[in-house]
């Protein structure tokens, strides 16, 4: 399995060769269309992030050491960018995931949904990925 | 060249993003407009050479800033009709009006079991006030309802009014979210009749009707100087002298006394008692030029063109499948509101920054109205007197291509 920072050069690879924003943000439409449903059960206030614009959920389990993520949103550009996030962290033992860090979704090119000011709830889930992490470790 | 074109000459902002930037189309004026050169010339010549605080200093920079704050000040009273400047008090914006009415007139006139109306069509800067000013004082908040399309259900309004002891109405001139033109006047005689107070939240009003506070005759108006032109931080509350005089002061400080001695403080006469502390004196100084080009731009020809864009975009959104569109009714100002059914407007919005457009989503800080609608959010294409018929057209085309996109 390849390491986080690995999995992290390999999604910047991938969307070095879109030419335009708009292949980009196709590619994210399609990435969060294709995302397994999360479990209905699993969408509980606690483990609901709001933000202004869309809500995310994020649920997790603790196995042999390692840490399972699924998340879901009703806004079809977060849920793709999540799905990005859920490849690259899903599996990891909580020391890997704190030695991390998110800067690969800057690198590519989504900086703006980076911003606390988006209220778009994905910082709120990179912050709570982290918290779990610290929690479990 | 239209009088759109003249009009568009006059905004910096509109030249800047003809090539090159990003933006090019800003449909976000009802959080705020841009503004004009006059306004922005005013603001640079005292940054530059004309800036000292006002009605404190013998020294003659003093005076002329203070002329200049004080004809910020008339402007606004000619604006909206006022009798005299003791009725226009200057705030940071409309919350800060709706916040400084709610607490001193709550001070002054809500008793436990009193009732204050609201409508369900309001801005959340006028529900929390008044439901801060209902917890502390133990008074009741009603509120009348809209119907499917978001008009007023007034033919509810007068069994409101007589179904408990209503002191105080307040509601907005023209929603954020639907752009309806409400029927303000007819509010204001029923409630006379009651013998309620009425408040209007002009923040969207002022923009796009002329507000005549007499001929109206309600006893407070509320409105932000930076969506009429003027630089952001400038706000109004208008009231009856007679009802303002009643009302104690709110913060406390500088500008506002009379004489002050350890013990006690007599405070000043109005308006002034109610601005305590350094106010934003060039912001406040830019209400001047922002109002005269407000005037300017209030002409039959810019009212028929509105007009134009109005039904241009009603149609053009109505035939998009899957779109609902919120405040259709008549009387409805350039502010389109919209969701598309199985579509996030989150993910509408971020196309259409893509695509050059500024909107605005999500819940407009208007969450009640939105979650009456059954939705969490909506698009809204806000226009001004410098956008066109070209621009919605550029902008219908980019929707429907986040659409499939989405889709």
């Amino acid at each position: 399995m390849a390491t986080i920072q690995e999995e992290q050069e390999k999604v910047i690879g991938e969307f070095a060769v879109f030419e335009d924003w708009m292949d980009k943000y196709e590619y994210l439409i399609d990435l969060g269309k294709s995302m397994p449903e999360i479990d209905g059960s699993a969408k509980t206030e606690d483990n609901l992030i709001k933000g202004c614009q869309s809500r995310v959920w994020l649920d997790y389990r603790l196995e042999n050491g390692r840490l399972f993520f699924s998340a879901d949103s009703d806004a079809i550009i977060t849920k793709g960018i999540i799905s990005l996030l859920i490849r690259v962290y899903d599996g990891r033992t909580p020391a890997e995931i704190l030695a991390s860090d998110f800067s690969f979704i800057d690198r590519i090119g989504l900086k703006e949904h980076l911003s606390p000011t988006r209220a778009n709830g994905l910082v709120s889930m990179m912050a709570r990925i982290m918290t779990i992490a610290k929690e479990n470790a | 060249m239209t009088a759109a074109d003249d009009i568009r000459g006059r905004f910096p902002f509109l030249k800047n993003t003809v090539n090159g930037s990003r933006l090019s189309v800003y449909f976000d004026n009802a959080a705020t407009s841009q503004k004009p050169d006059t306004v922005i010339d005013l603001a640079d010549r005292m940054f530059r050479g004309l800036n000292a605080n006002v009605h404190r200093a013998v020294h003659r920079l003093g005076a002329e800033v203070t002329d200049l704050y004080e004809a910020g000040r008339e402007a606004a009273r000619e604006f909206v009709n006022a009798v005299s400047r003791e009725e226009i008090i200057l705030t940071s914006g409309t919350t800060a009006s709706i916040n400084l009415l709610a607490y001193t007139f709550g001070e002054r006139f809500i008793n436990e079991g009193d009732v204050i109306l609201l409508t369900e069509a309001e801005h959340h800067s006028n529900i929390v006030p008044w439901q801060m000013l209902a917890l502390r004082k133990k008074a009741r908040l009603m509120y009348l309802p809209v119907d499917e399309r978001g008009v007023w259900r007034m033919d509810l309004l007068e069994g409101l009014m007589s179904s408990g002891r209503v002191r105080i109405v307040s509601a907005a001139h023209v929603s954020n979210v639907l752009g309806l033109v409400n029927p303000v006047g007819e509010l204001v005689r029923t409630a006379r009749k009651y013998g309620a107070y009425v408040h209007i939240d002009g923040a969207q009003g002022i923009v796009h009707s002329r507000v005549d506070v007499q001929a109206l005759d309600c006893d407070f108006y509320s409105f932000s100087g930076h969506k009429v032109y003027a630089a952001t931080g400038t706000g109004i509350l208008y009231g009856k002298k007679g009802i303002l005089e009643q009302l104690p002061p709110w913060m406390g400080g500088g500008d506002m006394v009379d004489t002050v001695t350890y013990g006690k403080t007599t405070y000043a006469p109005l308006p002034l008692k109610f601005e305590a502390g350094t106010q934003n004196v060039i912001g406040v100084a830019t209400l001047a030029p922002a109002l005269r080009f407000a005037r300017s731009a209030d002409t039959p020809e810019m009212e028929a063109y509105q007009r134009k864009i109005v039904e241009y975009m009603t149609e053009e959104l109505h035939s998009v499948k899957g779109l609902r569109l919120y405040g259709d009714a008549p009387g409805k100002i350039p502010l389109f509101s919209f969701t598309v059914d199985g579509i996030h407007h989150s993910d509408i919005a971020t196309l259409l920054d893509h695509f050059g457009f500024a909107v605005r989503s999500g819940l407009m800080c208007s969450e009640p109205l939105i979650g009456r609608f059954g939705q969490s959010g909506m698009v809204r294409a806000s226009l001004l007197v410098y956008n066109t018929i070209e621009e919605c057209s550029e902008f219908m085309a980019a929707l429907r291509k986040a659409i499939r996109m989405l889709s």
